[in-house]
């Protein structure tokens, strides 16, 4: 050989530290920040519910019912957003709904990404038989309405918080089987997947380690989608009052019972549905921003 | 006389997706230790299943129907899976086509190219980070360091590839299979990936088989070369010879069809149809296949 060239016209690879270097694009885009932000706020104030609540979100003053938020006229002084009819607190009931809001939110996407992602794994990987029935059952899953399916299952199942989850979980987890799979698919067909197996890896250490890890970045952005979508799934539970009993304030059950006097108070409908439409676009604007800036393709 | 390191004898094979229409037709061919072999052929020429049957990845849809490939005497589609998989990875590595794909996105690049070290080998964390080192400087990449802790996306191509030779030579292979491993790149780049795939099969006396339908590429790499059509070997020969004095209508046209750099406006010849006609009629096919 002649003369060798030793260049490589490359410019230097910064070195960062391990965590800053996954934080650091996160925090670059501004839907994750901001949505994400809302979130952990809503989160801190779920868990010291009882500490911020201004009143006990049950306790009832019949004298004080249909109060008006603090800006108008006649308001109750300490009652800031207003009461029901039954006198009951609506910031308080608003502040504590999101304990069960969250809950849900947290409890059935999580569980729904593990089936989905589980079943999603198997049918992409490993395809043939475990493919063909994987699919078939999520075809004939898709078929169902999902909020007839939902509201079926817990007149089966028996309202309260665990039937409100499993009913998400069984509809959901589809969701995640479906993108898991098609995802999987594609990842498999990549060299890198070819050259661990001539490295002499096995098929499953190639799908826990080499794969998985870029099936990731969307499945984590789809847990939080789903975590909106189990926001709603449980609102609209407790709205056709399948959830929980009337005692535990949900949003739902708050704009049911809103809604019925929405003419006398419309603070009663209107803050839960707030805090309703807020914490879902929170969670699908924080999913969308971590596609992105998860994509580690995308990273910069 | 020694044995060859690969002896393949009469391998045939079908695809079980196509019909079953032939994909290799009673391929032969050795290859010596050391020896840099071309595989030249046209899409579906068979190149890349003779790759992939060597690195045992054959596709669930290639079938052999007959034949064998002795590496080192032993026979590859007879051996039990434990054993091929001590062969692979160690004996026997790739140099994947796709530089941007061939690396895992996902994972470091020390923990890519340590892999093999760690598995094969059974390295420590320590010693496998030294000999990475050591290979990337044998690449020539600079700032070692900084290119083990980063990941793939960060890498220019040229980068990515010197990493993914590195990779296939890290173990002291006997033969290296280079899957189209400059068609990704551009053509600066290629020349010197090209040449460093050249210094590294000779630093460690390495088997090389080149798949690429690039006849430039040919000259400029390889010892021998074999042409394949439809599954067929053509011919076969040592690159010089083949290159100027072609036995084969096919081959002669194939040089024909090259461009010329010494005539630009000459303009690109085209394969004549009746060579394909006339290999057509050699091989016993009715149908060309595209």
């Amino acid at each position: 050989m002649a003369e060798i060239v030793t260049t490589t016209t490359d410019a230097p690879v910064p070195l960062r530290s391990l965590p800053m270097k996954t934080i650091k694009p996160l925090l670059r885009e501004p839907r994750v920040v901001i949505a994400g932000g809302f979130l952990l706020l809503l989160l801190l104030i779920a868990i010291f519910a009882p500490y911020i609540a201004p009143k006990d979100p049950l306790e009832q003053d019949l004298m004080l019912g249909n109060m008006p938020p603090a800006t108008s006229a006649g308001a109750e002084p300490g009652y800031y957003l207003g009461t029901d009819d039954l006198g009951r607190d609506v910031l308080s009931r608003v502040l504590y709904g999101s304990r069960i809001a969250l809950t849900v939110a947290f409890v059935a996407a999580s569980l729904s990404a593990i089936i989905g992602t589980l079943m999603g794994l198997a049918a992409g990987w490993y395809g043939g038989w475990a493919d063909r029935i994987i699919s078939r059952l999520v075809d004939i899953w898709m078929a169902f309405p999902p909020v007839l399916l939902s509201v079926l299952l817990v007149a089966v199942l028996g309202s309260g918080l665990h039937s409100v989850i499993a009913a998400i979980v069984i509809i959901d987890w589809t969701r995640f089987c479906r993108v898991v799979r098609a995802e999987t698919m594609a990842q498999a067909q990549l060299d890198y997947v070819m050259a661990a197996e001539t490295i002499g890896f096995s098929r499953s250490h190639i799908l826990w380690r080499e794969i998985l890890p870029n099936v990731a970045p969307v499945l984590i952005a789809l847990v939080s989608l789903e975590m909106g979508i189990a926001v709603i799934v449980e609102a609209i539970l407790s709205f056709v009052g399948l959830s929980l009993s009337s005692d535990i304030p949900t949003w739902g059950g708050m704009i049911a019972q809103g809604r019925q006097m929405i003419h006398q108070g419309w603070w009663v409908f209107v803050f839960p549905l707030i805090a309703l439409f807020a914490t879902v676009l929170a969670f699908n604007q924080l999913g969308n921003g971590l596609r992105k800036a998860l994509d580690p393709v995308m990273r910069r | 006389m020694t044995q060859p390191l690969v002896a393949i004898e009469g391998l045939s094979a079908i695809s079980t997706r196509d019909g079953g229409a032939p994909v290799l037709r009673d391929v032969s061919l050795t290859l010596e230790k050391g020896e840099v072999r071309g595989l030249v052929g046209e899409s579906g020429a068979g190149k890349s299943t003779i790759a992939k049957a060597l690195l045992g990845i054959l596709p669930s849809t290639v079938k052999v129907t007959g034949g064998f490939i002795r590496f080192e005497g032993r026979d590859l589609l007879a051996m039990p899976r434990r054993e091929l998989s001590d062969i692979m990875g160690r004996d026997i590595t790739l140099i994947p086509q796709d530089p941007q794909t061939a690396l895992n996105p996902a994972r470091r690049i020390e923990a890519q190219l340590t892999d093999g070290l760690r598995l094969k080998l059974g390295m420590s964390k320590a010693q496998a980070h030294e000999r990475a080192l050591q290979l990337l400087d044998e690449v020539q990449i600079r700032n070692p360091e900084r290119v083990l802790n980063a990941y793939p996306h960060e890498l220019s191509g040229g980068m990515r590839q010197r990493i993914l030779i590195a990779s296939a030579f890290a173990l002291n292979p006997k033969l290296v299979v280079a899957d189209e491993p400059t068609t990704a790149l551009d053509v600066t780049v290629q020349k010197e990936i090209l040449r460093l795939i050249r210094r590294m099969q000779e630093a460690h006396g390495t088997a090389v088989i080149f798949v690429t339908h690039d006849l430039g590429v040919v000259a400029k790499i390889c010892d021998r070369v074999t042409l394949l059509y439809a599954g067929k070997v053509i011919e076969d020969g040592a690159t010089a010879d083949m290159l100027t004095a072609p036995k084969h209508i096919y081959t002669s046209a194939l040089i024909a069809a090259g461009p010329r750099y010494d005539r630009p406006n000459a303009g690109l010849e085209p394969v004549p149809e009746a060579v394909f006609r006339q290999l057509r009629a050699e091989i016993g096919i009715a149908e060309r296949r595209v």
